[in-house]
């Protein structure tokens, strides 16, 4: 599935490279330490957090993932929008937990394994 | 005159949930002079509310102590602060307690006692002091700074709370002083930072478990500086 679709279908908010939605998600990862994700991730994944701080776009990046959704409606920090706008990397945000927003993603297809 | 002093600078007290409710001020001068120490530093989690204990408790005996405290980040990175004086760090602990959870957490995660000279219990803190602060690794570091202190991220070779083992890397351009492991044996990857290693004692036994020796004129922080930039003669020696 696109990014576009589950942008539209989740009703996420874009918070950064607004001009690069057309990437295919291939799968999620949902966690909140970001050396896991470094070690676990996989690219093409869309992953779920709710760190704010500017080094989770450096994760990301590293694992070539193709966004990041935060969670509770958190806000990215200005630093992290400034890099992920620098990399090219989406960042949305949704006011949904983690719980609810992975089993909606789930719905749509996007699966962890 | 350049001496070497040797010191273990990460020591917690009985005012840290997770530590042992021996670690008094008395007890923790006694058991440090025991192992040969010449300076030791308290640097209890997000707190430094028993360091003038300890402190005034060392002066007795004439053991140095270094004001300290182990703040945890947003990241739940652990970074010790090490200051020149109880001002500074006092001041630092008002940024902390502005940046941690609001609320009254009790006794939650164990007692948090806070004590004087003598040991004797003046009082308990019920802040969540192993809550994380709302300010990132980078804030952490900068407001260390700001108060002259030294910025040493916590024991990077352990898989929790360290920098490595929650972000996975160390930030491009993170001004810290040092690095802290907890033993040097398990470590072998090379890093751009100086190298210390403190024991992290929760209990009294183990003090002085791991500890660094510093080839400074005098037991303060600005000395500690200059040996880990190895300025004027100061150095850090590794054992």
């Amino acid at each position: 599935m696109k990014l576009t679709e589950l942008i539209e279908k989740l009703n996420l908010d874009v918070r950064s490279a607004k001009a690069n939605l057309d990437r295919e998600v291939t799968g999620g990862y949902a966690s909140d330490l970001l050396s896991d994700v470094l070690a676990h991730s996989k690219e093409g994944n869309i992953w779920v957090t709710l760190q704010v701080h500017h080094n989770i776009v450096a994760v990301a990046s590293m694992k070539d993932l193709v966004g990041i959704i935060l969670v509770s409606g958190r806000e990215p920090e200005q630093e992290t929008i400034d890099k992920a706008e620098k990399e090219n990397l989406v960042i949305m945000v949704t006011e949904m937990p983690t719980f609810e927003l992975v089993g909606r993603l789930y719905n749509l297809g996007v699966t962890g394994m | 005159m350049m001496r070497k002093v040797r010191a273990d600078l990460h020591l917690h007290t009985c005012l840290s949930p997770c530590a042992d409710a021996q670690m008094q001020a008395t007890a923790i001068v006694r058991e440090a002079k025991k192992a040969g120490l010449d300076m030791i530093g308290i640097s209890d989690h997000n707190s430094a509310e028993n360091v003038a204990a300890v402190v005034k408790a060392g002066a007795r005996e004439g053991l140095p102590v270094i004001a300290g405290m182990e703040i945890t980040s947003e990241e739940e990175v652990h970074i010790l602060g090490l200051f020149n004086t109880e001002q500074d760090l006092m001041n630092m602990q008002d940024v902390i307690y502005q940046n941690l959870p609001e609320g009254d957490y009790g006794q939650a995660y164990g007692p948090q006692t806070v004590i004087d000279e003598w040991d004797n219990v003046v009082g308990a803190n019920s802040r969540l002091l192993l809550g994380a602060t709302a300010l990132t690794v980078e804030e952490v570091v900068d407001a260390i700074h700001e108060r002259s202190g030294v910025a040493i991220a916590s024991h990077i070779d352990r898989e929790r709370f360290g920098l490595i083992g929650q972000l996975g890397f160390i930030p491009e351009g993170l001004k810290l002083d040092a690095l802290e492991v907890s033993s040097l044996s398990s470590f072998e990857q090379e890093f751009d930072y100086p190298i210390v290693t403190f024991s992290d004692a929760h209990y009294l036994d183990d003090i002085g478990k791991s500890c660094t020796c510093f080839i400074i004129e005098d037991a303060s922080v600005d000395e500690i500086r200059k040996a880990l930039r190895n300025e004027m003669g100061r150095r850090v020696v590794v054992n």
